[in-house]
């Protein structure tokens, strides 16, 4: 078997006295899309947080294509090929769509912190946006600031600015919640459309999205993993179904 | 071609003005306040690319901006004594940025760690230790007294000595639209753009690849560099440094002057620097009050105009873009409020001054100027008259402002209707 994309071992988090991740052993496969459902609060996007950087592990490793990644900070994670999404929308208010975007290219491109040409005279980036925009369905508002987006441009925004990156490993944090029918459906397509060669972990509570998209989907109850396997498996595995697909089922 | 030319028209009209001023305005008094007028221009610009750009107040900027002053003064004093080897006045300048780079590279390591509370607190421990050192390491800062120093040194290249106030204009000039064109371009990189992230969603920032530290470092070495440029024709200029060039006061003096001028904007800053200098070399000498007069303008900026004066423009932006007889249904509105503002005013100045008066006369003597009146301060007229303008203003204000901001959201609501169809 080759390198997992992501390797998670015996990762645990403590938030006060409180262990919210519980020792979680997971491996994600390269190039495939990987689902992790949960009820609330069951540490979804903890687990996110921890692998991204952005809170340190309590104890256990995290490796990002066989490299560890354990407690660098999330800028280090970034440049290794690792984008994430938030499930409250992280954007730059104040900037345009554009600029938004644009921002999120740089470092991967090269352009890192340069102060020695202008961002314009870049046609290469221009021309990504353009496309990025395009993907996302943000061209007729490019140059609107950010903030002043609607809720569900702001959601586009927020998945246009991860992919911006060209990272090969990206982490979607509920990537259509609060999305109309039609809007959830259109994101869908942005994410199978992107997915192509790349690894995606969506963490999602709309089933029908998760069971559409993924190719392996974990369940995380209560900070531990209760399964892990084809889509198929966990909506017959019995565990599940009482701890999470239960109330649904019915 | 036509492109271009629009492009840089401002920069062209700028580089006009600069040109014609002198020519208009013979009398010292106005080169002094244009020399002064254009030093401060580049600190508050290079002062923005902290508050501004980067998200990042600081109460303690004026250290670069004194630093290099200090430097090239004393770097000036050797080429005078032939102890140094001699640099044309006109570069000296970069030599103060470069020094001031330095210390913006040692002390903003330390310093922009965090942005917010933490970052303004140790720029203003800093701010409060160079002030502290300016009396201890009496060799540099020579104390109370501070520097004295003579600009012209040396061969003089193309007959220009910097012996006039004149010469000094155009030399600081020609520093204020390459500091200004330099900084403004910076504001066009991947760097400046980066600032402006950092500054909305510093979070957001690391999981794009950046380190908000070295993004906020390498901001605050390029503004020490420029507030350094500053410090430099400062130092040239009026051949003295002192101590209230490193201190608070100065550090004050530039915040207000951006933030009046408006933060969010390019031009704001300028548009601050001018209008206080202005202010200042005029009302300095005329009231004693000016202090006064200038924290009040502060506050109100701060409370009613988010965006500062550039910012009241740049909302009117939209309008004179689309359709310029949108702005003939604002008219009578604007007279209006301006004008109930402007007896509010009035009437505030009026009551400040007499009080002001009073307070502080050394005499007898009760009769003194009010604009240009004399009144006698013991009589209760002049009182009533201030108080009467004050209070009928500010009633006059509470009618026309809702009337003024409705026609304000009118227009603006057919713009967005014009745009749209
Ligand atoms: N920074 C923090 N400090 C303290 N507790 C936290 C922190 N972040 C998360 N928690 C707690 O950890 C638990 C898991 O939260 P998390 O946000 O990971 O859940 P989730 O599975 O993403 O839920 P949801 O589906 O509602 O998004 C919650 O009880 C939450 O209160
Ligand atoms: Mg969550």
């Amino acid at each position: 078997m080759s390198t997992p994309a992501i390797e998670l071992r015996d990762v645990r988090k403590n938030f006060g006295n409180t262990e919210i991740i519980r020792g979680v052993d997971l491996a994600i496969e390269e190039a495939r899309i990987h689902a992790i459902i949960g009820p609330n609060g069951a540490g979804k996007s903890t687990l996110f947080n921890l692998m991204t950087g952005l809170h340190p592990l309590t104890s256990g490793t995290i490796h990002l294509k066989g490299g560890e990644i354990t407690n660098r900070p999330p800028y280090e994670i970034a440049r290794s090929g690792l984008a994430r999404s938030f499930q409250v929308t992280n954007i730059f208010a104040r900037m345009s769509v554009f600029e938004n975007i644009r921002c999120g290219m740089f470092w991967k491109r090269g352009h890192r912190y340069a102060f020695w040409k202008f961002a314009n005279r870049q046609s290469e980036l221009t021309e990504a946006c353009e496309a990025i925009l395009e993907q996302t369905g943000l061209t007729s508002r490019r140059h609107v600031p950010a903030g002043l987006l609607s809720y569900s441009d702001q959601r586009a925004l927020e998945i246009a600015i991860t992919l911006a990156s060209g990272a090969d490993v990206i982490l979607l944090d509920e990537p259509t919640a609060g999305m109309s029918r039609s809007e959830t459906t259109q994101a869908v397509d942005l994410i199978r459309s992107v997915s192509a060669n790349k690894t995606l972990v969506i963490v999602e509570h709309d089933m029908g999205v998760v069971f559409d998209l993924a190719d392996t989907i974990s369940v995380l109850v209560y900070g531990e993993i209760i399964a892990s396997g084809a889509p198929k498996d966990i909506r017959g595995d019995t565990a599940v179904r009482e701890a999470y697909l239960g109330a649904e089922a019915d | 071609m036509a492109a271009l030319l629009r492009q840089s028209a401002v920069w062209l009209i700028a580089v006009a003005i600069i040109l014609i001023l002198p020519v208009m305005v013979k009398s010292g008094f106005y080169i002094t306040m244009l020399n002064q007028m254009g030093v401060l221009i580049i600190f508050a610009l290079a002062y923005n690319m902290l508050l501004g750009q980067g998200g990042m107040l600081s109460f303690g900027h004026a250290v670069y901006f004194g630093l290099a002053g200090y430097s090239v003064a004393h770097y000036l004093n050797g080429v005078g004594e032939e102890t140094l080897p001699y640099i044309p006045v006109s570069l000296i300048p970069l030599l103060g940025g470069l020094v001031s780079l330095g210390f913006g590279i040692l002390i903003g390591f330390v310093s922009s760690r965090r942005a917010g509370t933490t970052f303004a607190m140790i720029s203003l421990g800093f701010a409060e230790m160079v002030t502290a050192l300016t009396l201890i390491v009496v060799t540099f800062f020579n104390g109370e007294e501070g520097i004295q120093t003579d600009r012209w040194i040396g061969p003089e290249p193309f007959g220009i000595t910097f012996g006039s106030d004149v010469q000094v204009y155009f030399l600081i000039g020609v520093w204020c639209v390459l500091a200004t064109a330099a900084m403004y371009a910076l504001t066009r990189t991947p760097f400046g753009r980066m600032c402006n992230a950092v500054r909305d969603n510093p979070e957001r920032v690391q999981f794009i690849g950046y380190n908000t530290h070295r993004v906020r470092w390498l901001a605050f070495a390029l503004s020490s560099f420029f507030a350094g440029i500053a410090g430099s024709l400062h130092a040239i200029n009026v051949e003295h440094v002192g101590f209230e060039t490193v201190g608070l006061a100065q550090s004050g003096l530039v915040l207000f002057m951006v933030w009046i001028g408006g933060a969010g904007i390019f031009a704001g800053p300028i548009l601050g620097a001018i209008l206080i200098t202005l202010l200042n070399s005029n009302l300095s000498d005329i009231t004693e009050a000016w202090y006064l007069y200038l924290g009040l303008i502060f506050m109100i900026i701060v409370m009613f105009a988010q965006n500062g004066l550039a910012g009241l423009i740049v909302m009117h932006e939209p309008i004179w873009k689309t359709n310029l007889a949108l702005f003939r249904s604002m008219f009578l509105p604007y007279v209006l409020g301006i004008g109930s503002s402007l007896v509010t005013a009035v009437g505030a100045i009026g009551v400040i001054e007499l009080l002001y008066f009073m307070r502080t006369r050394q005499t007898a003597e009760t009769v003194t100027h009010l604009y240009w009146m004399e009144v006698d301060a013991a009589n209760v007229l002049p009182w009533a008259w201030s108080v009467a303008a004050l209070v009928a203003g500010y009633l006059a204000c509470r009618q026309t402002y809702p009337v003024m901001a409705a026609s304000y959201s009118a227009a603006i609501a057919e713009v967005k209707a014009m745009v749209a169809s």
